[in-house]
């Protein structure tokens, strides 16, 4: 999933500038799971600006708080339209790609990022999440024992471990499991430590950010 | 695969006639030294090191960056130790260029007249004075040999074809004391296959981990397919070797920081320490020559090398 988090409340409560009805828009999907931008998530953010506002002055603050399904899609935002029609301004406390197709079917609100989207990965334990995916749109974990290369090591190395490797760590932080190290372990309890042996050739960026937006096309399912 | 140069090869047999590939061809202890660029536009620094070490090394480096700290590039300072009658090796990191800065540099450092390369992933730029960078990382350091070994043959990267090709002698970094172990000599292997003519080790201090490096690196057959130099760093102080044990990748024996801790005169025990190392290195079976790196203390090479009993250098028979 996409797991994002809240920015900080001084950010977003300078988002509001003076105005005094705000829609905050939630979404039931990855950031409900992450627990950053859910139904209970707008209902605290609601609370807390207005609550701030109080405590600073200034005219009251009214919030209107409404989570759709999902952000990511325009069916579910057209709903937005009338509760969004006498607000001053909008907060999606989406991900990137939420508060995008919100503001592109609101053309005339401006909306404001409640959250910084971080990254593709999931939850190893109560409220530890950690990366897994780099989006590369060339998948190799076939190769590396359901290990990403790409996310998981810190120079996305197809051949590594770097000098850098100790006691299973990054040399870039001791918080950060060396990826090439899980790699290893995992290659060799497989008894697939061949797989290390050939040399990896450069791969293809292209599928990747790096060959401009991307864009899926399905033939079969198009309308 | 490396196929080693004989005594007297014509320029023909040789893959880039540098110096450094002549002397490891005719069989010497070859003795490399590293010099940092600095931190500014000046090429007085670099000329005076170069000037100091050139009669009692065989090669100078230059770092690309180290530490992903900004500094008059490799290139440029390879120009400047040329200038003065040394011989370069540049190093190339992986982490500020693509395949396409990367080659467009092959092929302007080598008409500049600069003949070795070394590839290196590079240290991460956390580490660096310029931490919000980002970086590339599009090839590795294993992929950047095999660029410069193809590049040399006339090949670029996509595959097409380069003429007046940059012919380059190949370095690679090996860390016999990073992890995980076992799979070190492997991942040299690696390098090998990819294309490397010469390894240069990190910086060997705990030299019963090297010995069962270089144990594992015989046994593949290694040590006759590449020439491999052994790093050295000599430290100017107890402190700074406690400081070198903690750093990621590189290991410390207790008794050589006891020793130091020790010593009367730390700066003078530094040196000593690391001519030892390198008198000890040269009689380790596969080890071709070492590689010093003096960063900050260039000014102690030539007593280093004085006192390993590697003076004076030799001068290649082979013609270029």
């Amino acid at each position: 999933m996409i797991v994002a988090e809240q920015k900080p409340l001084e950010e977003i409560y300078g988002f509001l500038n003076g105005a005094r009805k705000v829609l905050i828009v939630g979404c039931k999907e990855c950031v409900t799971v992450c627990q950053a931008g859910g139904e209970k998530e707008v209902g605290l953010l609601a609370a807390a600006l207005s609550m701030k506002r109080r405590i600073e002055g200034g005219p009251p603050l009214e919030a209107v708080e409404m989570t759709v399904q999902r952000q990511c899609d325009p069916e579910y935002v057209q709903p937005l339209s009338g509760p969004a029609a006498d607000c001053d301004m909008v907060i999606s406390t989406a991900c990137g790609v939420g508060v995008q197709f919100v503001a592109e079917h609101l053309k005339d609100k401006w909306v404001f990022p409640a959250l910084n989207t971080r990254f593709g990965g999931g939850s190893v334990e109560q409220g530890i999440w950690e990366e897994r995916c780099g989006f590369c749109g060339d998948c190799v974990l076939h190769l590396t024992g359901g290990i990403c290369p790409i996310a998981r090591c810190s120079k996305s190395l197809l051949n590594g471990p770097c000098g850098g490797s100790h006691d299973g760590k990054c040399e870039v932080s001791d918080d950060i499991p060396c990826g090439w190290q899980l790699i290893y372990d995992r290659l060799k309890a497989l008894g697939r430590l061949d797989l290390l042996t050939e040399v990896q050739p450069p791969k293809s960026w292209r599928t990747a950010r790096d060959g401009g937006p991307r864009k899926v096309v399905r033939e079969d399912l198009k309308l | 695969m490396s196929e080693p140069a004989v005594k007297g090869a014509s320029a023909s047999e040789l893959k880039s006639g540098s110096r450094l590939e002549r002397l490891l061809g005719e069989g010497h202890f070859v003795v490399t030294a590293e010099v940092g660029p600095p931190k500014s536009s000046s090429s007085k620094g670099i000329k005076d090191n170069a000037t100091l070490l050139k009669d009692c090394v065989d090669a100078i480096n230059l770092t690309d960056n180290q530490t992903a700290i900004v500094r008059l590039s490799s290139i440029a300072a390879a120009v400047h130790v040329m200038s003065v009658g040394a011989e370069p090796i540049i190093q190339i990191t992986c982490r500020d260029r693509n395949r396409i800065a990367i080659q467009s540099d092959l092929l302007g450092a080598y008409s500049l007249g600069i003949r070795n390369v070394l590839c290196l992933s590079g240290d991460h730029q956390v580490f660096g004075n310029h931490p919000e960078a980002k970086n590339v990382f599009d090839l590795d350091s294993l992929q950047l040999v095999r660029a410069v070994r193809d590049l040399r043959n006339g090949k670029f990267v996509n595959g097409e074809k380069c003429r007046f090709n940059p012919k380059m002698f190949v370095g690679a970094a090996a860390n016999p004391f990073a992890d995980p172990f076992e799979f070190r000599a492997l991942r040299l292997a690696k390098k090998v296959t990819a294309g490397a003519d010469f390894i240069q080790t990190q910086a060997v201090y705990d030299l019963d981990r090297f010995r069962a490096w270089m144990d594992a690196v015989r046994e593949l057959g290694l040590h006759e397919k590449v020439k491999i130099l052994a790093g050295v760093v000599p430290v100017k102080s107890v402190a700074a070797l406690r400081y070198v044990s903690t750093v990621p990748g590189m290991r410390v024996p207790q008794e050589l920081i006891e020793r130091m801790a020790g010593a009367a005169d730390q700066e003078t025990e530094g040196i000593k320490i690391c001519a030892e190392t390198v008198a000890v290195l040269r009689e380790i079976q596969g080890v071709a020559g070492v590689h010093i790196m003096a960063i900050a203390w260039e000014k102690t090479v030539p007593e280093i090398v004085r006192q390993a009993g590697l003076l004076p250098r030799p001068v290649p028979e082979a013609a270029v």
